[in-house]
């Protein structure tokens, strides 16, 4: 464990990503394998199950320490994070010995602590604590809270595992998407220059696009480019291999049996085919709301009536694999041309869609054509660049997001409570309102959007203008004016305006505004009017 | 009335007709150090500790009437005992000892328990009623040893320096930056300071601290190698174009705030130190425990939770108000 928390220790204390991967080679070096394999596991995303809840954490810690239930409340708030504060308020040296590693801290103790009763959760957790140090005890909590986060992305540690094993990084990525289980074997097995390792159920890494930042003139030609719609749903690979069939999120998550049409659609593909895509709630040749789709990946088993009420489509982006082969390095104009080919002879069952492409000969026509993405229920244009080879991870250059503007509308801040993280202490989290007549009715949260500069801006007025307290929440007066941008809207009766907006964020402090300018509710409402017009 | 009000301009004794750290303009101002948000301009008179007096000189405009007495020595103001303390915040600072009629109240000032070599050491005072500071008034703040925290801080700067990179050390400019300087092993490579440094460096050195040399950084050509220099400096001039010249460097700040993990990462910093001039959770509570007091006013900092606590413990306690309101995250000088 003090190896691994030495590791979290120098991730978190450079900002320089050459520390972070020396950092993380040679951990990787030095580690035991099934010490290693845990540690990629928790670097990679992977959460243990919560197996205690932060209520009984916290009452643990505070009677460990002597700390006053009320005053563990303080700590906690001031912190903004549980697994901190409890390393804080306990005695900052070990006090008992026990040196044992990663994988038997994980899975002796971590995995062993859900099957077991309250009362010996309670001993194992305070034995535990004892057992370490401050640093040890951080990273520990935050594996038993399911809030551990490192600065290191999976790209980093790809490249170190690269690094410390003389491996391919496409080859560890490639063996790090779908299913696998962290241990001795599969560490082994990760960085095996020869292993067999093709299993048919495997995805490659999905392709990854930014948001575009700069003109689109900056691009160069636009016929080097094909523009497609940007659909809001699932992207997902379908993978048809030895006769089988298998749908992977981007999340890398299987989604076996979720959407049977789609599988079989796919068993009418030829044998060695991935197609990277987007699962589209659909009908009539036309997007449904979201909101279905989620409302149907929720259910556990999809009946004929949920596949009624929400059919879904693959729109196809790509064909990463035919007969086998890996077509990633080929130009996108040529997997383009077989995936045309290939679904074009009626084999995608209507369920296979071939994502609409979109060549123009110059940018105003590609304008033009992102202008229509609102009537057609898109949220903007995809560009990528013919040439461009099948990528891992995200990158800039090759593939780029082009949304239209969101939608937006002035909104008065209203409540704010402390962020976590990198906010802990500051209050970063605001809920908005508009007028409803001569009342502010809440329709919105965010807490994107701000520079640092405005957001300790905000803080201090939220300090200084604190109307009321609930726990953590501050009510505030009624004085500052935000534009909120957001991408979809739809009636709920979860908020007070009676709306909701999905991915609300700030898009500009409008210092130039007084409250009495914000929006009000009929504003939205004309919005939601607009929207169910337009699908 | 009682021995000790608060007014709109600051802590007021009515019996000797005089304030304690005044944020507005007064006749008569008994300062407890020369931080900006205890020691303010425009009073009439200040009276400060010795040791203080070229500190205060030094922040106050020239023509100020300062009077300074040496720390213990007693000053009648109209039948009221006044003396000045050693607090151990940084040179110069004192608890304000008040005595009228046999009753006798401390403003501790800021204040820390820890000895500091650029500093008088605390000293411990009875009394009825104490104002005590508690801006790190919470459990969570308790300081790791300082010789730990100087090992820390020396051996992150000899690792940047065998990576050829430059160190660069924020911390507040009078009395953080001093006591750093008297912590940090100047046989690692050379220090240098940001001018912001130099002037209240040097009062230090007049007073008889002993420092290691430093040299100013606009001292040096434009296109010195700074890799391996350790570069102190107050905060903020991180993110500034005055940093850039030092190319690959390590950047890490030295406060009691940095206690807290999300204080240092919200700054982009690279490293932490939490090392502070304030007491810490169990200084505040004994020192408050030593003085004896009955009656106990908690200022500046997290006065809620030590109201809180205190009166669980049978003491009268009240939280009073400063000029700077709310719960400040980065006081001006931590």
């Amino acid at each position: 464990m003090r190896r691994f928390a030495r590791l979290y220790h120098e991730l978190d204390s450079s900002n320089a990503t050459g520390d972070k991967v020396a950092a993380l080679v040679s951990y990787f070096r030095e580690a035991p394998a099934a010490d290693a394999a845990w540690a990629v596991a928790f670097l990679a995303g992977r959460r243990p199950r919560r197996a205690v809840s932060a209520t009984l954490l916290g009452a643990w810690a505070a009677a460990e320490s002597e700390t006053p239930d009320w005053l563990f409340e303080e700590c906690h708030q001031q912190v903004g994070d549980l697994a901190e504060t409890i390393t804080l308020l306990l005695p900052a040296k070990a006090s008992i010995a026990l040196d044992r590693n990663l994988s038997w801290w994980v899975e002796e103790r971590l995995l062993k602590l859900g099957a077991l009763e309250a009362e010996a959760q309670r001993e194992t957790m305070l034995d535990t604590w004892r057992a370490f140090d401050a640093g040890e005890r951080f990273v520990w909590n935050k594996l038993i809270t399911g809030a551990f986060r490192v600065g290191a992305s999976l790209r980093l540690v790809i490249r170190a595992l690269a690094q410390a094993s003389g491996i391919p990084e496409e080859t560890i990525a490639h063996r790090m998407a779908g299913a696998w289980e962290p241990g001795d074997a599969w560490y082994r097995a990760l960085i095996d220059p020869d292993a067999q390792d093709a299993a048919a159920s495997r995805p490659y890494p999905f392709f990854l696009a930014y948001q575009l930042d700069l003109p689109v003139g900056d691009l160069g030609k636009a016929t080097d480019w094909l523009a497609e719609w940007k659909w809001d749903g699932i992207r997902a690979q379908v993978i048809r291999r030895g006769g089988e069939t298998w749908t992977w999120s981007r999340g890398e998550e299987l989604l076996r049996g979720r959407f049977p049409e789609l599988e079989e659609a796919a068993s009418l593909l030829p044998d060695g085919t991935v197609l990277d895509g987007e699962i589209l709630p659909w009908r009539d040749g036309a997007p449904l709301p979201f909101a279905l789709l989620q409302r149907r990946i929720t259910r556990k088993t999809v009946t004929p009536q949920v596949r009624q009420q929400c059919p879904v489509v693959l729109m196809t982006y790509d064909l990463l694999e035919l007969d086998g082969v890996d077509l990633r390095p080929e130009p996108l104009s040529a997997r383009r041309e077989r995936l045309e080919r290939l679904l074009g002879t009626g084999r995608g069952d209507g369920r296979l869609l071939l994502s609409e492409g979109i060549v123009a000969a110059d940018w105003p026509a590609l304008e033009a054509a992102r202008r229509e993405s609102r009537e057609r229920a898109a949220e903007g244009l995809m560009l990528k660049r013919l040439d461009s080879p099948y990528g891992v991870g995200r990158r800039r250059g090759d593939w780029w997001k082009w949304k239209i503007d969101p939608y937006s509308v002035d909104a008065v801040l209203l409540y704010a409570q402390p962020g976590s993280g990198r906010r802990a202490g500051l209050f970063t989290d605001y809920t908005f309102a508009v007028w409803d007549g001569d009342k502010l009715v809440t329709f919105a949260k965010a807490y994107s959007g701000l520079t640092d500069e405005e957001i300790r801006r905000v803080d201090a007025f939220v300090r200084a203008n604190t109307t009321e307290r609930f726990g953590p929440v501050r009510a505030v007066e009624p004085r500052l004016v935000f534009e909120l941008a957001f991408e979809g809207i739809q009636a709920s009766p979860r908020h007070k305006s009676g709306i909701a907006v999905r991915f609300p964020r700030m898009a500009r402090w409008r210092t130039d505004k007084k409250p009495e300018d914000a929006d009000s509710v009929e504003t939205l409402r004309a919005l939601l009017r607009s929207v169910n017009r337009e699908t | 009335m009682g021995l000790l009000d608060l007014t709109p301009a600051g802590l007021y004794c009515a019996a000797g007709d005089f304030y304690v750290d005044p944020w507005q303009p007064v006749a008569r101002a008994v300062v407890t150090h020369a931080h900006g948000d205890h020691l303010r301009p425009g009073s009439g008179a200040y009276l400060v500790a010795g040791s203080g007096l070229e500190l205060a000189r030094a922040r106050l405009p020239f023509d100020s009437t300062i009077r300074s007495v040496p720390y213990g020595e007693a000053h009648v103001l109209n039948g009221v005992r006044v003396s000045l303390h050693p607090a151990g915040h940084v040179l110069g600072s004192a608890q304000v000892r008040i005595e009228y009629q046999g009753e006798v109240w401390v403003v501790s000032g800021d204040y820390k328990l820890e000895p500091d070599p650029t500093c008088t050491a605390f000293e411990p005072l009875q009394c009825h009623g104490f104002i005590t500071e508690c801006t790190f008034g919470l459990p969570i703040y308790r300081w790791a040893p300082q010789d730990e925290v100087f090992a820390a801080i020396n051996s992150w700067w000899r690792g940047n320096q065998s990576r050829g990179r430059a160190t660069i050390l924020l911390g507040y400019a009078l009395g953080k930056a001093q006591r750093l300087l008297a912590g940090l092993d100047p046989g690692i490579g050379p220090i240098c300071t940001h001018g912001a440094m130099d002037r209240m460096t040097a009062l230090y050195r007049e007073a008889g601290v002993v420092l290691p040399p430093t040299a100013a950084v606009a001292s040096f050509p434009a296109r010195h190698d700074w890799s391996g220099s350790l570069i102190l400096a107050p905060p903020g001039a991180e993110a500034t174009p005055w940093a850039r010249r030092f190319g690959d460097a390590a950047t890490g700040f030295a406060s009691g705030w940095m206690q807290v993990r999300g204080n240092r990462r919200r700054q982009a910093l690279d490293r932490g130190f939490a090392l502070s001039d304030h007491a810490d959770w169990p200084g505040l509570l004994s020192a408050i425990e030593a003085t004896g007091a009955t009656t106990v006013w908690a200022t500046h900092g997290f006065t809620a939770p030590m109201v809180r606590f205190l009166g669980g413990r049978g003491l009268e306690v009240r939280a009073i108000a400063t000029r700077f309101e709310g719960e400040r995250e980065e006081p001006a000088e931590a």
